[in-house]
């Protein structure tokens, strides 16, 4: 299946925070996921590329189930994704999403965007989330902005308030899809910079891009995709530098040379 | 002209009681409606067939034999002894219902689903989600058709009139059988109607302009 063999067992189970194993999905006629087998200890940053349409996105969604799957399993820190209900809810507050188009709460202000979640999932106190979403909000540089209204925002500014809304929750893995592809090229970089800096500080990530220079700076996997299989998972600097599959160089080559 | 003059009290009372019929119901209609939104586009099939349903039944049936049922059935069978207002409130509002779930549900569905993901992938539950983040965004798109909703509860309460309860339609046709003319009648029945109406337009205008959302 893969062209690669991956060693497995390289990773220790005790760490293994996400797993997924033998997951297929299809969209009707299309295999979107085909035998993905996927491992995310904790504190690694694992990039996913590959070209439009290759299932990197879908990946990303099935973590916390905003995508059924139809066959294998996923356990996020030993435990498997359960049913829709309660229960999955609790699971999804541990795992934080960015989305390509940012899908800040169009009716609540910036802070009020990052004081929800704790105060009404995790039942925290007003005081206590107001002070924590205005020091992630600083964190991310944006504490400023706090009492304006999302559409008020800068596209990088809403990335970075989407970010901080993420982070409110505590969670215990990051998941980003295409967080940048909606930026315009200024932008990019200050929405960049603040996930090299939450990779620094060990935050275990998960980020489907198109940045190949955030792969080769932060990542400590590269998961290159095409087709709805995973061809190819290696350090960034041999990914980058000597790819060894024919459909990774294929890819590479469209795109670093312009 | 003077019909009206000699018979204040009764189209005072016919008014009044219009109105409070009215509010009553449309204030029965959107809470059922609201429930039966949520239930429609909940993850739950029970509850989804449920509200399909409730909304095939209700919108499909003419308001009149809903009166029947409301009046000649329950009171027989469930609750004896109900009172006339309340009966009519009963027929008239989850008649009404139907159409405001169907308005609640069209105001949903313009809410971008990335809203909702979002809500879920912090671990609010569907209800939360529904609550907190959806209905609110809803809420103004479905203002200009919840008010032609509400104007055809305002002329549909008439029928009420006809099972004995106090109301304009039902003051018009006790003059009109005492002999005075009919013309007058109507024409004030019909300018008491206009200020309900125009009232209901007029606060629905009011909180469209007061409920715009920025994207």
């Amino acid at each position: 299946m893969s062209e690669v063999s991956v060693t497995k067992d390289a990773a220790p189970v005790a760490t293994a925070l996400v797993a997924l194993s033998g997951v297929n999905k299809h969209f009707g006629a299309l295999h979107v996921l085909q035998d993905i087998d996927l491992t995310i200890s904790r504190g690694e940053v694992v990039v996913v590329i590959g070209p439009s349409g290759s299932g990197k996105s879908t990946l990303c969604r099935t973590v916390n189930r905003l995508e059924t799957i139809d066959s294998g399993s996923i356990t996020i820190d030993g435990k498997p994704l359960p049913q829709e209900g309660r229960e999955l809810a609790r699971l999804r507050a541990d795992v934080g999403m960015v989305f390509q188009s940012f899908n800040l709460f169009a009716h609540k202000t910036v802070l009020e965007n990052v004081m929800l979640g704790q105060i009404k999932v995790r039942k925290t106190d007003k005081k206590a989330a107001e002070e924590k979403a205005r020091t992630l909000l600083d964190r991310v540089g944006v504490g400023a902005q706090a009492d304006k209204y999302p559409a008020q925002l800068s596209g990088g500014q809403q990335q970075r308030v989407a970010i901080a809304r993420a982070l409110a929750m505590d969670p215990k893995v990051m998941l980003f899809d295409e967080p940048t592809s909606a930026l315009d090229p200024e932008m990019i970089n200050e929405v960049l910079e603040v996930m090299q800096q939450l990779a620094r500080d060990g935050m275990t990530m998960v980020v489907v891009t198109h940045e190949m220079g955030f792969a080769r700076s932060a990542a400590n996997r590269v998961v290159f995709m095409a087709d709805g299989r995973i061809v190819e998972e290696a350090e960034p600097e041999q990914f980058f530098n000597n790819p060894r599959s024919d459909r990774a160089k294929d890819f590479l080559s469209k795109i670093l040379h312009h | 002209m003077n019909v009206l003059l000699d018979h204040l009290p009764q189209f005072r009372e016919g008014f009044l009681g219009t109105l409070s019929i009215t509010a009553a119901s449309a204030a029965l209609a959107l809470v059922l409606g609201i429930v039966i939104a949520g239930f429609r586009v909940s993850p739950i099939p029970p509850l989804r067939a449920f509200g399909t349903a409730w909304v095939t039944l209700l919108r499909n049936t003419p308001l009149t034999l809903l009166f029947l049922i409301a009046f000649f059935v329950i009171p027989q069978i469930f609750f004896p002894g109900t009172s006339p207002f309340v009966l009519a409130m009963m027929a008239l509002g989850c008649y009404t219902s139907s159409f405001v779930c169907e308005a609640v549900r069209s105001g949903i569905n313009t809410v971008p689903l990335g809203q909702a993901e979002a809500a879920r992938s912090l671990g609010m539950t569907f209800f939360q989600t529904l609550r907190l983040i959806v209905l609110p965004q809803a809420t103004r798109s479905v203002i200009p058709p919840m008010s032609s909703i509400f104007i055809a509860l305002t002329k549909n309460s008439a029928i009420a009139g006809a099972f004995s309860n106090t109301e304009l339609f039902n003051v018009s046709k006790l003059l009109s059988d005492k002999g005075f003319a009919i013309g007058w009648i109507f024409l004030w029945i019909a300018l008491c109607y206009l200020v309900i109406t125009f009232a209901i337009s007029g606060l629905f205008r009011l909180l469209e302009n007061r409920l715009e959302v920025a994207r």
